[in-house]
């Protein structure tokens, strides 16, 4: 009960640190913020990507959104607190040492929950805007037919809060939803993951975000 | 520092332009019935907005000296946000951004709290200048060093060095004027953001000639004569509430409305060049902070200057 509260106080003080630090709005441009179950991929820069998509979804999407974070930064300690109670996050252990991350997906999306997702697979904290996708999203995309897979594009957030820096500089942020999509019938891993980076690139603002 | 009297004339004066303005939007949303035009729809969000901003100016007055230079601290907090997040800074200015941000502000707003002049007019364009660069070399990365030292030092003298002479006009010495520099912040306001107002209502109105087609498509002779005249007319007007004569406040005015003018076309240019159409997103209708302030933010140390040369011994 206290945990339960708690979580919830932290989540709402996380939310308003996040708007208040980046005056983050959604740009709903491909879709709604429709109560369905979806799994939202996304570039991932910084640990502040998931909170800021997680900060922007209606309340309502909140609670049946959860984040698929690495279980060796999220899982102990106070982040662990804060990924399992406040963020409800789906753990994964991204060695495979103790269960392949992607049936642990596989078995959140079983129970219904939406998922944010980056399909990058680590930081990128190099030059180029976004690296190359894992294999996951297209398995789960294959496994699923029935969910939309939503890009959703992060702006800025990387010069908000740089890998190595503890504290973060105030910039704007936008975070940007785009058109669902899905394996097509026939469609194979290559052509399907090309498509969805494809896809995630296009949400770009105009201006660069180097 | 208490609100002058004059100060609550004037905002009753201001609110009843707002009540009028309001009443038109609402009769020409009307009369559009379902499918009210984006102008008009723009135009009663732009109007929302002022009794917005014109009811937190009104509470910070209400606080005097402290509650101005808060509001201020925080006005130069969402513009310099809005100037860096479009400027190309790379990791090795991460902490001349948080200097730009938690030393800059914080001092520049403090040394006009104790009003010590020599200094706060100094501290961005000397220490500012010199230590920020600094900052960025001793990290050590020379990739296109000069640009984004440039784009820091530009922001924090559009957003943190001009912003903060409008509150600094509170502590001008004027003989006869003392416990009313109140009054000299609404008046720079009033002029300034009228003259705004009265350049885009001319410039829908009767805009046929444009002044910077690249540059502002919205800039127009007709909106910027109509738009000048009318308020330097309304700054003369207002001469009661200043330490100015009539034909000086006029004088001032004029300055005030032609420095507002380029203010905003320097900021267009800015704008143009990062490929982006406002600012930020901070006011529905206007834009970003810097879209509604970039007039007032080229005016102001002029406008400091020229009183203090001029009206304090």
């Amino acid at each position: 009960m206290i945990k339960r509260f708690a979580a919830q106080l932290i989540g709402t003080v996380v939310a308003a640190f996040a708007r208040a630090l980046t005056g983050v709005l959604p740009n709903w441009r491909g879709c709604r913020p429709d109560p369905r179950q979806r799994v939202y991929f996304a570039n991932h820069a910084s640990h502040g990507d998931f909170v800021l998509i997680w900060t922007v979804l209606p309340h309502a999407l909140r609670r049946a959104t959860r984040p698929v974070a690495a279980v060796d930064y999220w899982g102990g300690g106070v982040r662990g607190f804060i990924g399992r109670e406040v963020f409800n996050a789906v753990l994964v252990d991204r060695s495979g040492a103790t269960q392949e991350p992607i049936s642990v997906i596989m078995q959140a999306m079983q129970q219904g929950a939406s998922l944010i997702i980056f399909p990058e697979g680590t930081r990128n904290t190099g030059e180029q805007p976004l690296l190359r996708f894992k294999s996951g999203l297209y398995r789960m995309a294959q496994a699923r037919p029935d969910i939309e897979f939503v890009p959703v594009w992060i702006d800025n957030i990387r010069r908000v809060m740089p890998k190595g820096e503890f504290l973060p500089v105030p910039l704007l942020c936008s975070v940007t939803f785009g058109e669902p999509l899905g394996v097509r019938p026939g469609e194979g891993k290559d052509t399907f993951l090309d498509g969805a980076r494809e896809a995630l690139l296009a949400l770009r603002p105009g201006r660069s975000a180097a | 520092m208490s609100m002058p009297s004059e100060a609550q004339l004037l905002f009753m004066g201001v609110g009843g332009v707002l009540v009028v303005a309001t009443a038109i939007g609402r009769w020409l949303a009307w009369r559009a019935g379902d499918k009210p035009s984006s102008l008009v729809e723009n135009l009663n969000q732009r109007i929302f907005a002022w009794w917005v901003m014109v009811a937190l100016i009104g509470l910070a007055f209400l606080f005097g000296k402290g509650g101005t230079i808060l509001l201020f601290a925080f006005i130069s907090f969402g513009a310099l946000r809005e100037f860096l997040s479009l400027t190309h800074t790379r990791r090795g200015d991460h902490w001349t951004l948080l200097t730009a941000f938690f030393i800059g502000i914080p001092g520049q707003y403090y040394l006009i709290w104790i009003e010590w002049y020599g200094l706060y007019s100094i501290f961005i364009p000397v220490y500012g200048f010199l230590v920020l660069p600094i900052v960025s070399a001793v990290r050590g990365d020379p990739t296109r060093f000069l640009e984004r030292i440039a784009f820091v030092q530009w922001a924090v003298m559009i957003a943190v060095f001009c912003v903060s002479h409008i509150p600094a006009l509170l502590t001008l010495d004027i003989p006869g004027y003392n416990g009313k520099q109140l009054l000299l912040v609404a008046y720079l306001i009033i002029v300034v953001q009228g003259s705004d107002v009265l350049q885009y209502v001319f410039g829908v109105l009767f805009g046929r000639h444009k002044i910077a087609p690249v540059l502002s498509p919205s800039k127009t002779w007709e909106g910027f004569i109509g738009g000048i005249a009318s308020a330097v007319g309304l700054g003369t007007a207002l001469w009661w509430i200043t330490p100015f004569s009539p034909v000086q406040a006029m004088g001032m005015s004029m300055v005030l409305c032609v420095m507002g003018f380029l203010g905003g076309l320097v900021m267009s240019a800015i704008k143009r060049d990062r490929g982006v159409k406002d600012w930020g997103h901070m006011i529905a209708g206007h834009g970003g902070m810097l879209d509604r302030a970039d007039s007032v933010i080229f005016a102001a140390p002029v406008f400091f200057h020229f009183t203090r040369y001029w009206f304090t011994p």
